[in-house]
């Protein structure tokens, strides 16, 4: 075996929420990657934030050399995300080389050029603050300040090797025509870094979606695939990591009620308490007055309790409550439940997820309960909606809390919603509620149809609701079909038969 | 008599690029400014923050600083036409040079 002498890629943190899962640790150490995408997919934001990331979380200093923008439009632009340059340029870790177009001045070419006055201004900026960082925004820029005499690609090559000698690890910016075609407006960019990250803003279904893609890593591993991200105000860039996600939850076999005493025995003795809890079933079916039971059952042992609505307000969620005799206005006052209403039009599904997500962690709920999840379907694309519908579910297992989710089917009698097929199969249980017909009259109907590590209850139980809440009572015996919405009475002697043909079964 | 002539020459070392431009910029200013003018020749590995300040971008790069209006030249000034007009020449001084002058470009 020979020896490897050769040092493997490092890997610097960028701090940029979300980057450092999909690229398996962060930006390749001294080494340059082209950022290209189209007008307004947030290149610039990403440049500033990978500098000030570096300042904010690792004290690293950086330097923005800026071709398009001046630098008192970036500072003026970046406030909203919270990210104060000029504090930091006071600071002394954070330096502007200045390279935008100077509209006051003549300028007249007589001769050939390069751009060694730039390069001694980069190397510069780098020596005075101590850089580990460098952005460069943006590449194309260069090219309509230059005139024929020179060789732009030569220079591009030139100032990226010079960026590798000085040991920084950059980002340099580059504009592309379409979102899905050539890499760079010039074709000459690509060639001229390490590694190559595409952001997206494509228009899908009258949705607006961003999404960031890493295209090439010279030498190194990364996650592969478009990444969700979102653009918050306050604090820029987060990148939604799905597959990177792991697995590693714990899992507790401590139980914890429902709410309501007799689903809490149909499940073998409660929720888990770390579990994600799917409640499916047609409008009016109960799944609101499951949702206030899974609270109200939670508040009255002291738990903190967050519910997310999208499809009543407020004071109709109060109103309802009350009706059932709970009283979400007492809990809200001592502080057990925080109950946070939206419109599911007013974000996509990004910055739906981002917002829930700060919500439970300064909220540190025991229970969350979302109502309903579906309602999201409205605002998401399919993909969108699933990576919306996985990247709240492990969060919320990973915090190790209870979640319970509502799904509105679209047929009354049965069948199944786009939500619970995205869901199901991360979901712990599942409950159903359904309409069932019988002899000219609605009844309602509940089962368990999966309870992951337990033994539960395998019947389809009759329900009514009253003033005080939901009542399970007996089974349906000698009906069957009730799931899909196609009930039929199964007559004495069938069930004698059946009983009978396993018993032989067992006999042979 | 015309105001003196005030030019700042940035170059980046010695390079042949360089040289280039300081020996057309001295040839220029020979024949046709007649001493009139003050020169300062900025090498901005030395000075890097003299150019951040004037924020030059390519070298060589001349700066004409007065007579107004402020102008940048860039290149090695071998375009002695280009010069010509970001120096605010008189075109027709141009004939009056002898020939060989032109030919070298």
């Amino acid at each position: 075996m020979s020896k490897n002498t050769t040092a493997p890629i490092l890997k610097l943190k960028t701090g940029i929420p979300g980057f450092d899962d999909i690229t398996n640790g962060g930006l390749p150490q001294g080494r340059t990657t082209l950022i290209s995408g189209t007008a307004g997919s947030a290149k610039t934001v990403f440049a500033v934030q990978f500098l000030g990331a570096g300042i904010e979380k690792s004290g690293e200093p950086g330097v923005f050399v800026t071709f398009e923008e001046s630098p008192a439009d970036i500072r003026q632009n970046m406030v909203s995300f919270g990210w104060d340059i000029q504090k930091w340029e006071d600071q002394g870790l954070w330096a502007f080389v200045d390279a935008s177009p100077q509209l006051t001045e003549d300028t007249i070419f007589a001769g050939s050029y390069d751009l060694g006055a730039l390069l001694a201004r980069i190397e510069h900026a780098v020596q005075k603050t101590g850089a580990k960082r460098v952005a460069v925004d943006s590449l194309g820029a260069i090219f309509t300040q230059l005139t024929e005499y020179i060789s732009v690609r030569s220079e591009l090559f030139r100032i990226a090797s010079a960026l590798k000698k000085m040991g920084v690890t950059a980002v340099l910016t580059a504009e592309r025509v379409q979102e899905y075609g050539e890499i760079a407006r010039y074709g000459v960019e690509e060639f001229v870094a390490d590694n190559v990250i595409i952001l997206r803003n494509a228009l899908e279904d009258e949705k607006r979606r961003r999404t960031i893609e890493i295209l090439k890593f010279r030498g190194t591993a990364h996650q592969k695939g478009e990444f969700p991200f979102t653009i918050m105000a306050g604090s820029g860039i987060a990148i939604i990591p799905l597959s990177a996600i792991e697995l590693k939850q714990s899992s507790s076999d401590i139980r914890i009620t429902s709410g309501n005493q007799e689903l809490d025995k149909m499940c073998g003795g409660g929720f888990f308490r770390d579990s994600i809890i799917l409640v499916s079933g047609a409008t009016g079916t109960g799944k609101t007055l499951t949702v206030t039971e899974f609270i109200a059952g939670g508040a009255a042992i002291g738990e903190r309790c967050l519910l997310f609505a999208f499809e009543e307000s407020r004071e109709q969620l109060f109103r309802n409550a009350t009706g059932w005799g709970v009283d979400f206005r007492k809990m809200e006052e001592e502080g057990t439940l925080k109950l946070i209403c939206r419109y599911p039009e007013v974000a996509g599904p990004e910055d739906h997820l981002i917002n829930m997500k700060a919500e439970i962690e300064r909220f540190a709920p025991n229970r969350v309960a979302v109502d309903s999840l579906s309602a999201l379907e409205r605002v998401a694309t399919v993909k969108g909606f699933r990576e919306f519908v996985i990247g709240l579910t492990s969060f919320i297992k990973h915090k190790e809390t209870a979640g319970l989710f509502t799904s509105t089917t679209p047929s009354l009698m049965g069948g199944t919603s786009v939500t619970e097929a995205h869901i199901s199969t991360v979901t712990d249980s599942i409950i159903m509620l359904r309409y069932v017909e019988m002899y000219g009259e609605m009844r309602r109907g509940l089962t368990v149809l999966k309870m992951r590590g337990s033994m539960h209850d395998k019947e389809i139980r009759e329900f009514t609701i009253d003033g005080r809440g939901m009542h399970i009572g007996k089974a349906f015996k000698n009906i069957t079909g009730i799931l899909v919405g196609n009930p039929m009475r199964i007559p004495q002697s069938e069930i004698e038969r059946m009983s009978t043909l396993f018993q032989d079964d067992l006999g042979m | 008599m015309s105001a003196k002539y005030q030019l700042k020459l940035y170059i980046t070392g010695q390079t042949p690029r360089s040289r280039r431009a300081i020996e057309n910029l001295y040839q220029t200013c020979q024949e046709m400014l007649n001493g009139r003018y003050d020169l300062t020749i900025i090498d901005v590995l030395e000075h890097p923050e003299l150019a951040e300040e004037e924020k030059i971008l390519a070298t060589p790069t001349l700066i004409k600083v007065n007579p107004p209006p402020l102008r940048r030249i860039i290149g090695d000034l071998s375009d002695t036409e280009k010069v010509f007009i970001g120096l605010d020449l008189q075109i027709n001084r141009v004939f009056h040079l002898p020939k060989g002058n032109l030919k070298d470009e």
